[in-house]
């Protein structure tokens, strides 16, 4: 059909799709390195989710799908998924942030946690059919063009968490990963998690006095 | 609002983590829509869901997901405008989502000296409610079997422990046995969600708690 075939032509259109498909190959090397290039790649995803918000990017979607898809699989088997129910709740949840592209917000959070909050809401639907309420929404971002300081300090916040859980404890970490795959019920979860929260909690605190000030 | 009573750590984690009951997920979303405090500790709680995402092991996709994904996208207009819920009155949006409205939309029924409560629709592990406590009225004493979050509307209340004004969440559990008043003057009104029928300690109460779901 036409529209079949259009749409064949657009995945694979030439211009970007190769060029995404290298980087990325490049950044997972990369991560090995130095923290302030992983910092570097980090942004990179940030930017991706913006040329998909501002382009409708189909090779940086590519990207990010090759990147992300595979983990949420892994966080919603490890979860409870079986594989095949795992695999569609992945799909559809690249499938909304292709949609939902306009509400990420990268100077408050890492690509990494927007796909994490998506992945878990998709869970409580598949796995718990629950509702879930969310906080209300406050009248800020995402702006058009973020400050590229905040911006990576939202990348590095989520660097350092990862490199904190890494070194933690095996006993603490398994604690920590099982209240997220929701092994644990909530009163088991432990109020001390070991991990640097400070930072992030002040960052996201500043920029909410700011707003506040800005509303006022 | 100066809110002195805030939501612990491993509730923020177990609503981040998407593990709590919807009645408690309801407490908590008001909660944080009034609390920047806990909005900002909520949202370091997400990050390190989103560190525990990046350090994930891999499940590898089947050959054919990413073109399915694409097929699929072609069809999907991406979202331009938000249409954020809209707080009514003294309800945060979640909360007036499910009310349906502002306060003039709670079906309250009566529970004697009063006191009123409406009960919300929520999944069956937990309940939540709404109170309606006239100033200077007590709510019976109860103890509980289980957790129970109290978050203050409007009005205020003390017990034995402090003073909970408008913002604050109490957070009781079964060890804990007290009497909130409603401070004089304007009407308390209160979000409570307990994952256990409550026990009340007076005995009318208590033969009336099936018929009251509470």
């Amino acid at each position: 059909m036409m529209f079949e075939a259009r749409q064949a032509e657009k995945t694979d259109a030439p211009f970007s799709s190769q060029q995404y498909a290298a980087k990325d190959q490049k950044v997972s090397r990369r991560k090995e390195g130095s923290a302030v290039q992983a910092d570097q790649v980090e942004t990179d995803w940030a930017a991706l989710v913006l040329r998909v918000r501002d382009h409708q990017d189909r090779a940086a979607f590519a990207a990010l799908f090759r990147h992300f898809a595979p983990r949420v699989k892994a966080f919603l088997m490890k979860s409870g998924a079986d594989a095949t129910l795992a695999e569609e709740c992945a799909q559809d949840v690249m499938a909304t942030l292709w949609q939902k592209a306009h509400l990420f917000d990268p100077s408050r959070a890492s690509v990494a946690t927007w796909v994490f909050t998506i992945a878990r809401n998709r869970r409580i639907d598949a796995l718990r059919k629950a509702r879930r309420p969310e906080p209300e929404e406050l009248p800020w971002g995402p702006e058009p063009e973020p400050d590229q300081a905040e911006v990576l300090e939202a990348q590095q916040d989520t660097e350092r968490l990862g490199a904190a859980l890494a070194q933690l404890p095996e006993k603490q970490r398994a604690l920590i990963e099982r209240a997220f795959y929701g092994d644990l019920s909530h009163s088991e979860i432990a109020a001390e998690t070991g991990l640097p929260l400070g930072t992030i909690k002040s960052r996201i605190r500043l920029a909410l006095e700011r707003l506040r000030q800005q509303m006022s | 609002m100066s809110i002195r009573h805030h939501l612990t750590d491993p509730l923020l984690m177990a609503y981040a983590a998407g593990e709590l009951p919807e009645a408690f997920n309801l407490v908590v979303a008001t909660h944080v829509s009034l609390c920047d405090e806990c909005r900002a500790r909520l949202a370091s709680f997400e990050a390190v869901g989103g560190a525990m995402l990046e350090t994930e092991d891999v499940a590898a996709m089947s050959e054919d997901s990413l073109a399915l994904c694409m097929d699929r996208i072609s069809g999907l207009s991406q979202a331009t405008a938000r249409r954020p819920l809209k707080r009514a009155g003294i309800l945060p949006a979640p909360l007036a989502d499910y009310v349906g409205g502002g306060i003039g939309k709670v079906k309250w029924r009566n529970l004697g000296m009063g006191v009123k409560q409406a009960i919300l629709p929520t999944g069956k592990d937990a309940s939540a409610r709404l109170l309606y406590i006239p100033g200077g009225q007590a709510v019976p004493d109860h103890g509980h079997r289980g957790l129970e979050l109290t978050l203050v509307l409007q009005g205020a209340f003390r017990d034995e422990t402090d003073r909970f004004g408008p913002g604050d969440i109490e957070i009781a559990d079964e060890a804990m046995q007290h009497t909130p008043v409603a401070e004089e003057g304007e009407v308390c009104i209160c979000l409570a969600a307990t994952d256990a029928p409550l026990k009340f300690n007076a005995i009318i109460p208590r033969l009336a708690q099936p018929f009251l779901r509470i």
